[in-house]
């Protein structure tokens, strides 16, 4: 271990630093503050050191170069390493430079509203990408992969069963609940059976399903896509003549576009079960009953409602999915990145289409 | 075929690595001096990678003695290994930068971890001349890692790899996807780094001219043994078919060709 010793440099004639033992990064903190404590002319005394690495020599370097130290008693290899760090002194940033606070704002805005733009143009473009994608298709129905579709679906769909049954089992309960507990007030308990019935069916089965779909199958779209373009896999396909938007993009579109209203009226019925579940136990309506209500109370309308939607909502959560995935390029960062983006910005879609949507079929009749 | 004056700083002894029924190493037994540069060869698939993750402790092995600079590495805790992981660098192959950080911040990293009380200022400085010792120029410190060609990656691998003054240096194939003038360079500066800051420097490769330049002895991997150890011309007087075609086939008899001339020039 290093044993640092600097005797009082008071008496006029500068300080001197006699190093002895380690002079190496292991105490580089402590003995830059101790040559940094001790008054000008500095000397420094190398005789006593036993071994020093570059951290040593870069310390002693930079006390002759900013305050002209004048070294004794160093060794040949000391000397040797001295002048190599020497040789190697030229100054790096550390970090990319940046401008300064307002004009970063402003660069920061800019490059927001451009980028917004952008992305806008882009994923019109890939919109009208898929559709010629499609077109192809239909004019040749033979370059169709049945098995890329059928695989999707078993994943975008099939497998996506058991955790949307369950959260609408559970959502249907909790409506039920909180129906009651409110209607409670009027003595009206029994309207929670029309709460629970077009909520469920009008909205909330469709609308929970995309966000799942979005959150299950929209960022898969775009983690897979944007790892196969960092692996070149998206290049090599388009080298070979596999059109990417053919052979990726048009059987996860048909799988979404497909599973989403199969899944929505699943999580219907669900949802239907868990409400039933509920007021059969808390409110003691039987089944048959609550079955028998529901059918009054619930217009045809409502699922058609529903179920039109769906489709377009796996559409959209598609898009934005594989959208964002083709866009990463660049380093793994930018996978996960795309992937947030995606899943967020399907779901902002597809609460604005929503949102729409509702306007739309209450201005036809459909209430 | 270990040298009569050898100061070990890596030894392994049976070393047995398995995954599932595929047996990668049986009974490796290797040594590596203080000062020396090994180099390791072997066919794709023969386990050179596994090597070194057992012997750096990314690998626990099912069998056989690893001792690092004095330490049993098998079994160990984290606490009691970060004190050897200081006296060693990695340069990893892929480079294996953090993407996030800018290539000086990578050489900061496992300073700034071990050594919290070094201001920043002298941080900075360190990785300055980290940075123009690994042969990069000065504008590549605050790029980051996805901005850099194949060869600076390298280069900044190494800068981090020599962040603390290592002792010993891993380097896994460290000339792979350069170009011959690129890895020509990266050769001459690892030996005339092994000089100046006398370093032992553990060598996976593939490339010959590596072999060639800058290795004091060559191990052999395969059959999933170590099946000889020695100076290039030890190696060539012995009769292994692998050995003799690695280095008596085409690319084995230009670069000899090469290095000869060098030596001779």
């Amino acid at each position: 271990m290093a044993q640092l010793e600097h005797p009082p440099g008071e008496d006029g004639n500068g300080g001197t630093y006699v190093a002895t033992g380690a002079l190496t990064i292991t105490r580089a903190g402590s003995t830059q503050r101790e040559i940094d404590a001790l008054p000008d002319p500095l000397t420094i005394d190398l005789t006593d050191v036993q071994r020093m690495d570059t951290v040593g020599a870069w310390l002693v370097y930079r006390a002759i170069r900013d305050r002209g130290a004048k070294v004794v008693g160093a060794s040949r290899v000391e000397t040797s390493l001295l002048e190599q760090v020497a040789d190697y002194d030229v100054p790096a940033r550390v970090r990319p430079e940046q401008p300064a606070g307002f004009i970063r704002l402003l660069a920061e805005l800019g490059t927001w509203i451009a980028e917004a733009g952008i992305t806008f143009v882009g994923l019109l473009g890939f919109f009208g990408a898929t559709l010629v994608g499609f077109g192809n298709l239909i004019r040749r129905p033979r370059r169709f992969r049945l098995n890329a579709v059928v695989q999707r679906f078993d994943v975008v769909g099939v497998r996506a069963l058991g955790i949307i049954g369950l959260m609408s089992f559970l959502i249907g309960i909790v409506i039920a609940q909180q129906g009651s507990v409110q209607l409670a007030q009027f003595g009206a308990e029994v309207y929670t059976i029309n709460l629970i019935g077009r909520i469920t069916v009008r909205e909330l089965g469709t609308l929970m399903t995309a966000i799942m779909v979005a959150g299950r199958s929209g960022s898969a779209f775009a983690a897979q896509l944007g790892t196969m373009k960092i692996t070149e896999e998206i290049d090599a396909m388009r080298t070979i003549g596999v059109s990417p938007i053919e052979a990726l993009v048009i059987p996860r579109m048909i799988a979404a576009v497909v599973m989403m209203p199969l899944l929505a009226f699943w999580a219907m019925l669900l949802a239907l079960l868990g409400g039933g579940v509920f007021v059969w136990l808390a409110l003691g309506i039987p089944p048959v009953t609550y079955i028998q209500h529901l059918q009054e109370v619930v217009p045809s309308t409502d699922l058609w409602v529903g179920l039109i939607k769906a489709p377009v909502f796996g559409f959209i959560i598609a898009l934005s999915g594989c959208f964002q995935g083709m866009l990463v390029e660049g380093n793994s960062e930018q996978v996960g990145l795309r992937t947030t983006t995606a899943v967020v910005q399907s779901i902002f879609l597809v609460i604005v289409l929503d949102a729409v949507f509702a306007v739309f079929f209450s201005n036809i009749g459909w209430i | 075929m270990i040298p009569k004056d050898c100061d070990p700083v890596i030894t392994v002894r049976g070393l047995r690595n398995s995954f599932g029924d595929a047996v990668i190493h049986d009974g490796i037994d290797l040594t590596l001096c203080r000062g020396e540069i090994l180099g390791v060869v072997g066919g794709s698939g023969t386990g050179k990678s596994v090597l070194l993750r057992s012997i750096i402790g990314l690998q626990t092995p099912d069998a056989g003695e690893i001792e690092v600079l004095g330490e049993n590495m098998v079994g160990r805790s984290e606490d009691e290994a970060k004190n050897i992981r200081r006296r060693w660098g990695i340069l990893f192959q892929n480079g294996a930068l953090f993407s996030t950080l800018t290539v000086a911040e990578n050489v900061e990293v496992s300073i700034r971890e071990y050594f919290p009380f070094i201001r920043p200022p002298l941080l900075d400085e360190i990785a300055s001349y980290k940075i123009a010792m690994s042969g990069l120029r000065p504008d590549a410190g605050p790029k980051y890692p996805s901005e850099l060609s194949g060869g600076m990656i390298k280069r900044a691998a190494l800068a981090r790899a020599l962040a603390l003054d290592p002792e010993l240096l891993f380097l896994d194939e460290p000339t792979a996807g350069l170009d011959p003038i690129a890895a020509a360079g990266f050769d001459e500066l690892i030996k005339s780094l092994q000089q100046r800051l006398d370093l032992t420097v553990f060598l996976i490769t593939h490339d010959l001219d590596t072999l060639y330049a800058i290795c004091d002895r060559v191990a052999v991997i395969a059959d999933r043994k170590i099946i000889a150890v020695g100076t290039i011309p030890e190696l060539l007087a012995l009769d292994h078919p692998w050995i003799q075609e690695y280095f008596r086939g085409p690319r084995g008899r230009a670069a000899a060709v090469t290095a000869e001339e060098h030596t001779t020039a």
